[in-house]
């Protein structure tokens, strides 16, 4: 019989990929080549510190070529030292992929992707607390033919809610080696090593047989792939099952050349009378169910228990909804005011370094770019820092206790109103502190509308770079005799607006770009966990290193851009002070040329240079302010940058910052889309620059519209 | 079971335990629903239904599963024995 891989030679068409772009096949050389193991299994079933443990620090994280999929690829030892590279796939429940996460893991373990050499061995991480739809995959994966190992884990959270694995029993008639695992102690990972260097040139595992009719259409299917002519594929046996037994729209997707036998198989399994969905997962679940029928024994456990009596509190009518807000105010509470001590430190040590570049270093536009472009656009990206790793740290921690699943299946209702997913609220929470992780975290919503709706929206929330331009504005806005209740009041108001405004869009996009039914939600409600602080951790830093690498490179080259704009040209005069110098460059003439846009506003040009310069960052207006009104050290110096700008005339002698003024500027802050960083974030992770290009359109519209609103409106009224 | 009267997954009472008849619902959702554990034959019950009324919390193969109410009434269970 000839495998698979000696059919490579013929020129043929590929599967196409997610993308749609088609995948040509990776060569691999023969002989003493590095084998490729692929981690597959549920989500949630452990795979991810299996692969720590696996493969220690010797991993690279990077993206799956055209979509947004972190690829992590670790070098794993065999028994006598042989390297391999071991590939930790998403997480999937079936290679009946649904979102762009499954289909990755489906295209790599079928061999489709031409950036990732198909797997040798498919190790198979198999959670002992939900056996059954573990094996489902387990079922499904044997179809491909590959030698196969089973790393059983969780069996101690297994044993103590009473069921009793018989491993041996499993491995026999399974057909592959099944190891129990605990990655947190090592237990198990030496023996899993073992088995997968024996097993590489093993034999594949037993699969369930399917219904004859079924059985028959997919070998017909099955001969035109292998044959090679047309169409081609890796595991022809594989996805000629998945072609016959998936629905219509997937058969209809598949290459041309295989369409009409495709669809003589399809129809023979019609006349047959057999429903090809329905009878293919049956017979795999018949399959498992004899399997576990003699390899489990079960007696009840109290920790189930606990489970369900801690749900009883935390989706309780009333007690669910409070627990809720004490989390979501823990948490912000955190990210808010905990965060703030290293965030001083990380300003102060930004002013050190400053002051360290201007003592050792002659003045000159070297040293300016050194210090006002370099150092201040990293530090833009490193002063939030404490605050994404705060906010990462916890939802981790959430995600890994069970609770996170809680929190959307309470709020699914609320978000599915105007068109969101229960799993939209992570990525809405984390825009809070930052859009550019919540728009990251948007990847696990498997529905493209949902995802691209969460995303459009995201930035509508007040993230923490806001927070400075609300304050200084709230201080012009009211001075000191107004009480802190009321300036708490109208920040308060500010962040109810971006949520209005978050909600009332996507409600729009909803019901007029993104029609359709509403989405499916498939919530799987693991039992409450104790996390392990270790993994909870490493997960944190492997998220914010991500933040670090995406958003920094973009702020930092902008920073320097802006620095540039607002530097160049030089003024005519030598003598000039840095405020006469700002309005001499090309930021200063930006500032003038919109003038006319933004002075319905109630801005004059100062206030636009402000807004070009918010582009790197929105924070930096506070500084681009102070250098307007030649404030030394204006970040540390709001009421004299605040005393300066309630000075401020306009040219017929009326106050600048009117009280109106100052809430429509507040309100253009709230709507605007002024982060290039989220921009080009957005652009990567929908892949075009469609999206990110109607994001800063709308969100423009929509924060002119309002201001507009808000300053003629009340002058209408009397009120400026 | 005598005559065979379906019912909707969705509005079963808490605890009830029922059997899965069939669906009436699009095949990729069918496709995934099956895949889940939610096959012809298997029995479940409503865990608890959210605050808001929807989603459903059901207990099926051993493992708990939120799904809308959209799809709860695609679900046609009928008494389990």
């Amino acid at each position: 019989m000839k495998t698979p891989r000696q059919h490579r030679a013929a020129e043929r068409v590929a599967f196409p990929n997610q993308d749609g772009s088609s995948a040509k096949v990776a060569s691999k050389p023969n002989d003493a080549r590095v084998c490729t193991i692929a981690i597959a299994g549920n989500p949630n079933s452990g795979k991810s510190t299996l692969f720590n443990a696996l493969t220690g620090l010797r991993q690279k994280v990077g993206n799956y070529p055209g979509v947004t999929v972190e690829k992590k690829v670790g070098r794993f030892f065999g028994s006598h030292g042989e390297p391999m590279d071991l590939l930790d796939l998403p997480g999937t429940y079936s290679l009946q992929a649904r979102s762009p996460d499954e289909a990755v893991a489906r295209d790599v373990l079928l061999g489709r992707r031409q950036d990732t050499p198909a797997p040798d061995l498919v190790l198979c991480v198999v959670d002992a607390t939900n056996l059954e739809r573990n094996l489902y995959f387990v079922a499904q994966l044997a179809e491909l033919g590959l030698p196969m190992v089973v790393a059983l884990v969780m069996i101690d959270l297994a044993e103590r809610d009473g069921w009793s694995i018989n491993a041996v029993e499993l491995s026999r008639r399974l057909g592959c080696p099944v190891i129990p695992t605990v990655a947190a102690n090592g237990k198990g990972l030496v023996e899993l090593r073992q088995a997968i260097t024996r097993q590489l040139h093993g034999s594949p595992p037993h699969r369930a047989t399917l219904p004859p009719a079924i059985e028959t259409a997919a070998s017909l299917v099955q001969n035109v792939l292998a044959k090679g002519e047309g169409a081609w594929s890796e595991f022809p046996a594989a996805e000629a099952i998945l072609l016959v037994s998936g629905t219509q729209e997937q058969a209809d997707a598949a290459p041309a050349a295989i369409q009409s036998t495709l669809g003589l198989a399809r129809d023979s399994i019609k006349t047959a009378g057999v429903d090809a969905i329905s009878a293919t997962v049956h017979a795999r679940y018949k399959w498992v169910e004899t399997i576990v029928e003699h390899s489990v024994r079960t007696r009840r456990g109290p920790q189930a228990a606990l489970s369900e009596r801690l749900d009883e509190v935390f989706t309780h009518k009333i007690w669910g909804w409070l627990v809720f807000l004490g989390v979501m105010a823990t948490v912000f509470f955190m990210i808010f005011r905990v965060a703030e001590l290293p965030m001083g430190w990380i300003e102060a040590g930004q002013k050190a370094l400053n002051r360290w570049i201007e003592s050792g270093l002659p003045a000159s536009d070297f040293r300016d770019l050194l210090s006002n472009g370099i150092i201040a656009g990293v530090g833009g990206v490193v002063i939030f820092l404490p605050q994404i790793l705060i906010l990462f740290f916890f939802i981790g921690l959430l995600e890994d206790t069970g609770y996170l699943a809680r929190a959307a299946f309470i709020m699914d209702r609320v978000m599915s109103r105007v068109g969101l997913h229960g799993k939209s609220f992570v990525p809405m929470l984390s825009s809070f502190a930052c859009a550019i992780p919540g728009i990251m975290g948007a990847r696990t919503i498997d529905n493209s509308k949902d995802r691209l709706v969460t995303i459009l929206v995201a930035p509508l929330l007040s993230c923490s770079a806001r927070l400075p331009v609300y304050s200084l504005m709230i201080a012009v806005m009211l001075p000191a005799t107004f009480n802190a209740w009321k300036k708490a009041g109208l920040m308060l108001g500010l962040y109810a607006l971006g949520m209005i405004a978050a909600f009332g869009m996507a409600w729009l996009f909803r019901r007029t770009l993104f029609r359709g039914e509403r989405s499916l939600l498939l919530l799987e409600m693991p039992p409450y966990r104790c996390p392990s602080l270790r993994v909870t951790l490493a997960r944190m830093w492997e998220r914010a290193s991500l933040f670090l690498r995406q958003a920094g490179t973009v702020i930092l080259a902008i920073s320097v851009i802006i620095w540039a704009l607002s530097t160049y040209p030089k003024p005519a005069n030598p003598a000039a002070t840095p405020s006469q110098a700002l309005a001499s460059s090309a930021a200063g003439r930006l500032g003038h040329l919109i003038e006319p846009v933004i002075a319905p506003l109630g801005y004059d040009w100062k206030i636009g240079i402000g807004i070009i310069s918010s582009f790197a960052a929105r924070e930096v207006f506070v500084g681009t302010m102070s250098v307007i009104y030649s404030i030394e050290n204006g970040e540390e110096n709001t009421p004299a940058l605040r005393d300066a700008m309630l000075a401020e005339r306009n040219r017929d002698g009326a106050s600048t910052y009117t009280p109106l003024a100052c809430l429509s500027l507040m309100v253009f802050y709230v709507l605007a889309m002024q982060c290039l960083s989220t921009l080009a974030v957005v652009r990567r992770e929908t892949n075009s620059w469609r999206w990110p290009a109607f994001q800063f359109a709308y969100m423009a519209l929509l924060a002119w519209a309002g201001a507009f609103l808000v300053f003629q409106g009340g002058r209408l009224l009397g009120l400026g | 079971m005598n005559t065979p009267t379906y019912q909707q997954l969705a509005g079963q009472p808490v605890g009830q335990q029922v059997k899965i008849q069939g669906f009436s619902l699009p095949d990729a959702v069918r496709l995934r629903l099956l895949e889940m554990g939610l096959t012809e034959g298997a029995e479940c019950s409503v865990v608890r239904y959210a605050p808001l009324g929807d989603p459903i919390e059901v207990k099926i193969r051993g493992y708990f599963l939120s799904l809308r109410q959209d799809e709860a009434k695609g679900i046609l269970v009928g008494r389990a024995e």
